[in-house]
């Protein structure tokens, strides 16, 4: 049967590669396994020419299937499920790529290309351990190629295939009119491509630009930390049990600086385009990118004590074989869908749970089972380290991150608890803090740690010595601490004093962290710049913590709801909390701060369902004015209701952050009518177009309930009634504050008659009543706004603390070199 | 003994301690009778809106008040309150995860998880729009 309108070659190249891959990184594996066995000799040698032939071949049909689902996507191909699913006519160039990653399959080719980058480097600078690290990365290899094969095995499917057409997804199966005469019964009709117009389109959450460049850093990060668990293995497999350490511990560092930016690329993302209010939210995607990395900096850490000291060899194997580990775990809880409930954006299911499974055992346990049965094999040192050196601290240091990383996974891995055990226990009531009351401990612990233990000196440091350079730095972190804790006003009220209590402490040891680090380069190594990689990471990652602990506890929201005073007011319901979204009708202005927040507008996206708001700020006590433009995908594409996106006015030392969370429910039409002003006394009428209004009373209240407003301001409530010609009535309250020597109206809405009244103002019985008639809905956004301060400092340390692992990368390649040529 | 080994074993015992204190606090998932019955307790009570009773929401008024009647599967009923903006696709969803307590009059929701029909059906339904679309065309 032929239909009309398809482009089936693609599609039938693609399944040629994804096979050829998976033949090729097979071989690829029994070829690099035998040149290992073979170790030296022509036989080895041949081996090993084969091998790099096959994964050199893998290579490019990884690339040759990138290329050809780019191509269909480009050109809009719904004919494939991938396309149609991911993307949509309207998608933007630059946003094309972000669809490779919306989707499992594409995500786990982006994966399986990391891994056959990495794997050319490695062919061309592993040398002798060339054949063992490339059998274990060519058999991850092959388990990935399996992720994107969609082959039946009876009713076992295998993979999901990147290239399965719209027609054998079973989408229409119980779609009628895509079939023969709109019978289900018959088969498809020769013409359905006619009916698909457009695609799906790519998530409008992931339609941000650090989307498109998120992932494939992420993913080098996931994918590099196979590089030191490789080694690791080919250590212990190969007995040459402390041969390969200097030879990892470049990529160790390179996996640790990449796999943190990409996490912190996410987070990035997180607070640009998504509406949780920050940029993490322990969820349990986030916390399993989180835990492998805090892993591998353990690990990162013991392989320099052990090149240094021969201690910790132990240790560092077992860290960087549960890094990757992790990875994998992570893998199997964020694609499996075992998190369900649990997360808000992991993938759905998709029925590869079992394969899931399989592709984190079948690499750990051979692995956990070799380090066991080789443990004792491993050398140590049996003379203790001594408790004024650095090593000591520096493992003590690794053993915090790792019992660290083992808690978050702990508390994140409920669902899989509740999966094996059967049980249907669910997260505390307080999600965040659950982590935040334990971790807020290790900030401090690592806090000292960073900041001390670089005066230490390996094997033992006399402590005149260490008590003569640290002096210095530890009194100006000490003035510096009181500074910011003085006039810090760090007040963190939502828990209790005790963990107010406990933010400050983590704040000291953060600011000794970044000062004792930063006059290391001076005090230690003399400002040369080659050696000071360590310490410049670590003022980076002081200043991470330190940018943490301010934006999370300083946190403000701005947008404490006053427009719903006159409920409280009354006293309807009088335990009210204060809400922390503000409604703002067009063209009036609402306070929110130091400022008078104004919706002003909106404009549309020329071709998608996003509209842009206009938010005009302007402070009461400069001159300051800015407009934000928070947007918001309004029913699109089927997805009925409202997807955000905020937008933030960014200043040194912090952010002024807002989205849109409630729009009207209706059409959208112009509101362009204005407040008509009468000036009535008490019992008069004013005559609108539907009816009559009728001022009841005037009152003057004091003790207002709202925001920001002192006892003693004064308040005048006026109740006018409405009677419209229907002869119904209705109940308005506006009201006037005086609050330091400036009025303002709050004014009040009838819905029905679509009617909004004002005080404009009050000479004793007699007011200046506006009155607004808009013949059509009420224009109105509902905001949430925070302001985020020293975000920055987040951002900055992240950027500091990986270039500092990168001159610390660059030096450990370069000693390398030496000994090599030496 | 080496002092890292008493040091790991310390770390090994506080990392016990804090996973088993934090199942402590963990929920559970409940439906509308035992909600009532942990009055006060925090809960996930599993329900969908009841699309038959009242809906009062009017974000000029107030946009942090919502207030609805939410049904579990069996089909027991209870007022639920939530002070925030009615989630997206609330009207959509089939199912609800209502994270909060019953606090003798009312469910006092602290958070409106909204679960969707399942992307399968979703992709069906969409797919179903546009080429209705294309044919009234």
């Amino acid at each position: 049967m032929k239909f009309f309108g398809e482009h089936l070659l693609p599609g039938q190249l693609g399944h040629f590669f994804i096979i050829l891959s998976l033949v090729a990184s097979i071989v690829a594996t029994y070829a690099y396994f035998k040149a290992t066995r073979a170790q030296m000799g022509p036989e080895a040698d041949n081996w090993k020419k084969l091998a790099r032939y096959a994964f050199i071949t893998e290579t490019i049909s990884v690339l040759a299937i990138f290329s050809i689902l780019f191509f269909i996507i480009y050109n809009h191909y719904f004919e494939y499920q991938y396309a149609w699913k991911h993307s949509s006519r309207s998608l933007e160039f630059k946003f094309l790529l972000a669809c490779f990653w919306e989707g499992q399959e594409g995500s786990f080719l982006l994966w399986s290309l990391w891994h056959c980058i990495l794997g050319l480097v490695l062919m061309r600078t592993a040398g002798k351990w060339e054949s063992p690290v490339m059998t274990i990365i060519s058999f991850t290899q092959v388990c990935i190629a399996t992720m994107v094969m969609g082959i039946y095995f009876g009713d076992f499917r295998v993979g999901s295939n990147p290239f399965l057409l719209m027609r054998d997804s079973g989408l229409y199966d119980n779609a009628p009119f895509m079939h023969i005469n709109g019978d289900l019964a018959q088969p498809i009709r020769l013409d359905y491509l006619s009916y698909i117009k457009d695609g799906n389109d790519l998530n409008p959450l992931l339609q941000n630009r650090w989307m498109v460049i998120h992932p494939p850093v992420l993913f080098l990060g996931f994918a590099s930390t196979i590089v030191p668990f490789a080694f690791a293995i080919a250590g212990l497999w190969q007995k040459k049990f402390t041969e390969w350490t200097k030879a990892a511990l470049p990529w160790t560092l390179f996996s640790t600086a990449i796999f943190g930016v990409g996490i912190m690329m996410g987070a990035w993302w997180a607070y640009e385009s998504l509406t949780f209010g920050g940029y993490w939210a322990w969820d349990p995607v986030e916390n399993a990118s989180l835990v492998p990395w805090l892993i591998l900096v353990s690990g990162v850490h013991t392989l320099l004590i052990f090149n240094h000291t021969g201690h910790s060899l132990r240790a560092t194997y077992l860290f960087l074989l549960l890094g990757f580990s992790f990875v994998l775990y992570s893998t199997y809880l964020t694609r499996s869908g075992v998190l369900g409930e649990a997360s808000v954006h992991s993938f759905t299911g998709d029925g590869m749970g079992y394969q899931l499974t399989f592709f984190l055992l079948v690499l750990v346990i051979p692995a956990l089972i070799l380090f066991i049965s080789r443990y004792k094999s491993i050398p140590t040192i049996k003379k203790e380290e001594q408790t004024s050196s650095r090593e000591f601290w520096m493992f003590i240091g690794s053993l915090i991150f790792f019992f660290a990383a083992l808690i978050i996974i702990g508390k994140t891995s409920l669902p899989v608890f509740n999966k094996i055990f059967g049980t249907q226990i669910a997260a505390p009531e307080d999600g965040e803090f659950a982590y935040n009351q334990i971790q807020i401990f290790v900030a401090i612990f690592i806090g000292i740690l960073t900041a001390v233990t670089q005066y230490l000196k390996y094997k033992s440091t006399p402590a005149k010595f260490f008590l003569k350079k640290i002096m210095v730095p530890t009194i100006i972190s000490a003035v510096a601490a009181t500074l910011v804790l003085t006039y810090g006003d760090i007040n963190y009220n939502r828990q209790s004093y005790g963990f107010l209590i406990q933010i400050w402490v983590a704040v000291v040891c953060a600011i000794y962290a970044i000062i004792a680090n930063a006059a290391y380069i001076w005090l230690g190594i003399k400002g040369k710049l080659a050696l000071s990689g360590g310490s410049i990471a670590h003022v980076g990652f002081g200043m991470v913590l330190l940018g943490i602990l301010l934006s999370s506890s300083k946190k403000e929201i701005m947008s404490y709801n006053t427009s719903g005073i006159p409920k409280d007011f009354f006293g309807k319901n009088s335990k009210e909390k204060p809400g922390e979204n503000l409604t703002l009708v067009k063209g009036m202005p609402m306070t929110m701060g130091k400022f008078d927040v104004t919706y002003t507008g909106d404009s549309a996206h020329p071709k998608k369902q996003q509209w842009y708001f206009n938010i005009h700020f302007k402070s009461r006590t400069d001159n300051e004015e800015f407009t934000l433009r928070p947007n918001a995908f309004v029913n699109y594409k089927g997805n009925e209701g409202l997807m955000a996106n905020p937008d933030s006015k960014h200043y040194p030392d912090h952010d002024i952050f807002t989205y849109v969370s409630a729009l009207p429910n209706k059409e959208k039409v112009l509101d362009t009518a204005t407040f008509a002003s009468h000036k009535v006394a008490v019992g008069d009428s004013i005559f609108y177009s539907q009816g009559v209004l009728i001022l009841e009373s005037l009152t003057s209240r004091s003790n207002l309930p709202v925001a920001g407003l002192n006892p003693g301001d004064q308040g005048t409530v006026a109740k006018l009634r409405a009677f419209s010609f229907n002869k119904s009535s209705y109940a308005a309250q506006p009201l006037l504050i005086s609050a330091g020597g400036q009025q303002v109206s709050l004014p009040d809405t009838i819905m029905p008659l679509s009617l909004i009244v004002k005080i404009n103002s009050v000479d004793g019985q007699t007011a200046d009543i506006g009155v607004k008639e808009s013949d059509a809905i009420l224009d109105f956004v509902t905001l949430k706004a925070y302001k985020f301060p020293f975000i920055n400092l987040l951002w900055l340390g992240i950027v500091i603390t990986a270039t500092g692992i990168f001159i610390s990368m660059a030096r450990r390649i370069k000693l390398n070199r030496l000994t090599k040529e030496s | 003994m080496k002092k890292i080994h008493i040091i790991g074993l310390v770390f090994i015992a506080a990392s016990i301690a804090v996973l088993i204190s934090f199942l402590q606090t963990t929920s559970t998932y409940d439906t509308v009778d035992t909600a009532i019955s942990k009055k006060g307790k925090f809960v996930h009570l599993m329900a969908r809106w009841d699309s038959t009773a009242p809906l009062q929401y009017d974000a000029i008024r107030d946009p942090n008040f919502l207030s609805f009647t939410a049904v579990d599967s069996l089909s027991k009923t209870i007022r639920v309150v939530y002070h925030n903006p009615k989630p997206e696709n609330f009207e959509m969803s089939e199912r609800l995860v209502l994270k909060g307590k019953f606090n003798g009059e009312f469910f006092d929701c602290e958070s409106i998880q909204t679960k969707c029909p399942s992307k399968y059906k979703e992709d069906q339904k969409v797919m179903e729009k546009s080429a209705q679309q294309t044919s009234s065309l």
